[in-house]
């Protein structure tokens, strides 16, 4: 397997906020690698970062951020606009805000193609069309010319991967696609993501707060909170044996049919996600953690518990070592 | 058995006209088509469908928000309609999705919360101040935190606002409309478990809408499947969950994406059509997405049915 992105000690701060701190993970071709978290845990910023569209008051740093092989921390924005949209695709959660209400969908979709391989307009309808039939919008001709309030939530979604998908992207990176959608129509988004990481080889960056998603979709995890990865391993490993009390924590909070009895109170994390400033140390989620102690204020270890899999957290040195 | 139930709901509709364009006639949409069901005290009665399918506009008709129109509602054997405004407003209160919108800004807390009594205009000042240190203490809310603006709190805890102001009347039925759905999942646990808490101590009713089945499979004690503004399936909680009849149903409970690896993505076959309330199709409005349609259900309306004690469903296949 190799590597499509490969992110190293990623932090990205906001004037004296500390949005995303040492945050380390690859997506390796033809994977789906997950993000997951609360709001405010830093996954939307951490996409924004790697594409290099942070806001002007946001100051980014990293060891390095790989993009095939190629470390694009250092590129000009010049360059970054030929990897963005191109090689590297993104979709958001919002299709509604994220498409321009004044333009065609088919305006919207070739502009992408005619910027960065200038092709003709006949051409780029063609693979607009081609792409729109893939991901399943009937009736592409048409779909051209309307525009975006002209279509449904899960048609615009469809739009906008169909759109990220015109230049052959290696990687995908989608911010809560399906948030937005109907379960019904979650599921089949999700169904065509998958189909294409298969198909196309693409490696999916997808940043979810739904565990549900996770557990079904992913080939690699990690679990972000407060700006840190705090857990990330092979999603099968992940769930048999979540290792961080928050990680555990958020699992317990998710009412799973058949598991909780009606009436029976669901798991849950008292507290709220706690702001990071500049001089913080220790582990951030010790004011919530049940397991919390002493030696939670001072800087956590990072434990391998199985293969690929990894915590940060004190408690597997509490408990005589790393297994 | 004569007890009276908290709420019933006799075929109630909902029909909006919406403009047409310059030379496009004026649509009818069908948001809640003939809508029957009663709910005893204490229940839950979860609401599920897909956007546009009437949950919202049932809630606002249950209100008292939004006029039906035709059909009845009553609670506690009250028709809805002949009741004024506060004495509606002291048996049903409304807690919504969002904690961001429904929270007046330039209000602190407490006002917000008291706001009920003082437009009830019968509570002398010591009471509301008493009533409101109590409910806000119920939730889980300082003192403190009560003299701060919606601005200052956390979207679990503005939930808790909106939930200590439809309890400060003590009504008797609750309409939950997405209570958790903008809320991080650690924060709906709290939430639900709050809502579970209240509704046993102070005997409440819950009408509890919501898109996330496992979240309704959790806390209602009976639940409702609307498509297109009609019921098509009812039943209690458990029967519902572990046998569903209706195949909109199934396809509702197989698109459930549990935290399970391994499971992969269920095929949920519902196709690409999308329903529009402003167009329903012939016969069972849901046959065009339906696997299992046969040729009467593209002409034959089906009649509701009572497969057993309880439960109706509405499709030809019972």
């Amino acid at each position: 397997m190799t590597a499509i992105l490969d992110v190293q000690n990623l932090a990205v701060r906001f004037g004296p906020t500390l949005a995303v701190r040492n945050a380390s993970f690859t997506v390796q071709k033809g994977e789906t690698h997950c993000i997951v978290g609360e709001s405010g845990c830093g996954k939307s910023v951490t996409a924004l970062a790697i594409m290099n569209l942070l806001a002007r008051n946001a100051r980014r740093d990293a060891k390095s951020i790989a993009f095939a092989g190629q470390d694009i921390l250092a590129y000009s924005d010049r360059q970054m606009e030929d990897v963005r949209g191109n090689r590297m695709a993104m979709i958001f959660q919002e299709p509604m805000t994220s498409l321009n209400p004044s333009y065609t969908i088919g305006s919207q979709m070739t502009e992408v193609l005619r910027r960065h391989h200038n092709t003709t307009r006949d051409l780029a309808e063609q693979r607009a069309i081609g792409l729109m039939q893939r991901v399943g919008i009937t009736a592409p001709q048409m779909r051209l010319g309307q525009y975006p309030h002209q279509l449904s939530g899960g048609l615009r979604q469809r739009v906008m991967i169909a759109m990220a998908l015109m230049c052959d992207p290696e990687l995908l990176i989608a911010d809560e696609p399906t948030t937005a959608l109907d379960v019904t129509v979650q599921a089949q988004i999700l169904r065509l993501l998958a189909e294409l990481k298969q198909e196309l080889g693409l490696g999916i960056l997808l940043i979810t707060h739904d565990l549900g998603i996770v557990a079904r979709v992913a080939d690699h995890v990690s679990v972000m909170y407060a700006g840190e990865v705090i857990e990330t391993g092979r999603t099968a490993d992940l769930f048999a044996n979540p290792s961080h009390p928050y990680t555990r924590g958020l699992i317990d909070c998710v009412p799973v049919p058949g598991k909780i009895k009606p009436g029976e109170a669901l798991g849950s994390i008292p507290g709220t996600v706690p702001v990071m400033k500049d001089g913080f140390s220790g582990c951030a989620f010790r004011f919530r953690c049940p397991q919390a102690s002493e030696i939670c204020t001072q800087a956590v270890p990072r434990h391998e518990v199985g293969p690929n899999h990894l915590v940060q957290c004190h408690l597997p040195s509490r408990q005589g070592g790393a297994q | 058995m004569s007890k009276t139930p908290a709420l019933t709901l006799k075929d109630l509709s909902c029909t909006f006209h919406v403009q047409g364009g310059l030379f496009q006639p004026a649509r009818h949409v069908r948001a809640v088509d003939r809508i029957s069901v009663s709910l005893e005290e204490g229940g839950v009665l979860g609401i599920v469908g897909e956007s546009g399918c009437g949950k919202t506009t049932l809630a606002r008709m249950i209100l008292g928000l939004q006029n039906p129109t035709s059909g009845e509602a009553f609670v506690h054997g009250q028709r809805l309609s002949e009741l004024d405004r506060r004495a509606r407003a002291r048996l049903i209160q409304p807690v919504f999705q969002d904690p961001f919108s429904s929270l007046n800004p330039k209000h602190r807390i407490e006002d917000i919360i008291a706001l009920p009594l003082r437009a009830q205009g019968s509570f002398e000042p010591h009471e509301i101040e008493r009533r409101t240190a109590a409910i806000l203490e119920r939730v889980g809310l300082s003192t403190e935190q009560g003299r701060r603006l919606p601005a200052e709190l956390s979207g679990g805890q503005r939930q808790r606002v909106a939930i200590a102001r439809a309890l400060i009347l003590e009504p008797r039925i609750v309409v939950c409309d997405e209570p958790t759905s903008a809320l991080d999942v650690s924060v709906q646990a709290q939430i639900l478990n709050l809502l579970g808490e209240l509704r046993r101590d102070l005997n409440l009713t819950y009408v509890f809408i919501s898109h996330n089945l496992a979240v309704v499979e959790h806390v209602a004690s009976e639940v409702m499947v609307m498509y297109l503004g009609r019921m098509v399936e009812h039943n209690t909680t458990a029967r519902l969950f572990s046998e569903p009849r209706h195949p909109y149903t199934q396809a509702l409970l197989a698109s459930v994406l549990t935290p399970e690896p391994g499971l992969g993505l269920p095929d949920v076959g519902l196709g690409d059509i999308m329903p529009d309330p402003a167009n329903i199709p012939s016969g069972c409005r849901f046959h065009p997405r339906c696997l299992k349609a046969q040729p009467q259900c593209a002409t034959i309306e089906p009649l509701t049915s009572h497969p057993s004690d309880h439960a109706t469903v509405e499709c030809h296949l019972f």
